[in-house]
């Protein structure tokens, strides 16, 4: 699984990547965490809001900090 | 008929403009033995009031545009406008602009992923320009302070801006000016997320406690400089330099507003004063229209995404329009007041 936390280094970006980084702890998932934070980047994935979520090139979170509970109903549907 | 009008008003002066507010913090104040007609008790009553109502009004305003705000964000502003072409593009795009969370902080992906998913860079200049400009929540707070008839013609005046901004930078063929990274970026489509109520609840939630952290500090210096137009200028020091009959007073306004950065929200006190202190309709309007549409960091943002050339047209254009509705509304104050 590879997961991404998109947004140019913001306070809400980092508490994303927090609340990412837990879930996949809780849950025991291996997966590729990867932070993106280089703006060409972002663009290049088509994000135009931050912070975003995208797991396996899917968009799950568009400009919002979800909660820890909520992203691992996004891992584990 | 008189009903209608009589529900009306009560909605604009105490939903929306909350003077039964003004008579509590005034008889609050009286019991504290401060006298409301000195100049001191006057501006501390417009100080309380004005802060208290804006939050108020700021609070539940964010989070009921936040949730509609959540049915377009930009990835999907950008397919419906790529489905648009000509003048309906930039006015759906303006439209869109008035309902789309955007911030200049965001004003650079924003117009890279317009601009790379094919759309015309006059429709993302529209875009640009009523984004900051006009949006659902001035649209309430104008109505709270200059009432209906302004607000609309507030709105109607800033979307017809940004539409007639864009379609000019389209006549003017300016695609080379935007810079390489950007036309070379190519276009990425990407699903929104699908969102729950839940999802959309939490999201207003958020958005209302960060845009509250945000503009606080925008809104006490506000409502402070209000507080002190409202009571130690003089009305004759304001007419002379802002009223509406004279011809300075627009270009002034917009002079003056364009470097400033200030939230819609912490400008309204100010134009509040200024305007029961005599200042011309139309150089209120300029003023605010100036310190929100443009300022000095979104330039600053925008820099990076087009050249020196295609920004200096941009803001040429914007600050040209913004004078000409001042003067219009000036001229034409009497049909509002």
């Amino acid at each position: 699984m590879q997961i991404k936390v998109i947004g140019t280094g913001c306070d809400k970006c980092d508490k994303l990547y927090g609340n990412t980084q837990e879930a996949l702890t809780e849950l025991g998932i291996e997966a590729q965490l990867e932070k993106v934070e280089d703006l060409l980047e972002i663009v290049k994935l088509g994000v135009m809001t931050s912070p975003s979520l995208m797991i396996d090139g899917k968009l799950v979170v568009s400009g919002q900090v979800v909660s820890k509970d909520k992203i691992k109903k996004l891992l584990r549907p | 008929m008189e009903i209608i009008k009589g529900i009306w008003f009560f909605v604009q002066d105490q939903i929306l403009g909350m003077k039964w507010l003004n008579r509590v913090v005034g008889n609050l104040l009286t019991s504290l033995g401060v006298d409301l007609e000195s100049q001191l008790g006057a501006g501390l009553q417009f100080f309380i009031y004005d802060t208290v109502k804006i939050f108020v009004l700021l609070s539940v305003l964010i989070f009921g545009i936040s949730y509609i705000q959540s049915y377009f964000p930009p990835e999907r502003t950008k397919k419906i406008l790529g489905r648009f072409h000509g003048l309906g593009a930039n006015t759906l795009s303006a439209l869109l602009g008035t309902v789309t969370p955007f911030c200049s902080c965001s004003s650079i992906p924003l117009f890279i992923g317009f601009t790379g998913a094919g759309l015309p860079l006059g429709v993302t200049f529209s875009f640009l320009i009523s984004s900051p400009l006009v949006d659902l929540g001035s649209l309430v707070l104008l109505t709270s302070i200059f009432g209906g008839k302004i607000a609309i013609a507030y709105v109607v005046v800033g979307l017809v801006l940004a539409v007639a901004g864009g379609s000019l930078i389209e006549k003017l063929h300016l695609e080379e000016y935007v810079e390489e990274f950007i036309r070379s970026a190519g276009p990425v489509d990407l699903e929104a997320p699908e969102l729950t109520t839940q999802d959309r609840l939490a999201f207003a939630k958020e958005q209302v406690l960060e845009t509250v952290k945000k503009v606080a500090p925008y809104i006490v210096v506000g409502v402070g400089i209000g507080a002190l137009i409202h009571n130690f200028i003089p009305e004759s020091f304001v007419q002379e330099v802002l009223g509406g009959d004279k011809w300075y007073s627009v270009p002034l306004a917009t002079f003056i507003g364009v470097p400033m950065y200030a939230d819609i929200f912490g400008t309204i006190p100010v134009a509040e004063s200024l305007f029961a202190k005599g200042a011309g309709l139309g150089t209120i309007l300029a003023f605010m229209m100036g310190v929100t549409a443009l300022s000095l960091p979104s330039m600053i943002m925008l820099r990076k995404a087009v050249k020196p050339k295609l920004l200096a047209i941009f803001i040429g254009i914007v600050a040209v329009g913004i004078i000409l509705i001042g003067y219009l509304f000036n001229a034409a104050a009497f049909l509002f007041v």
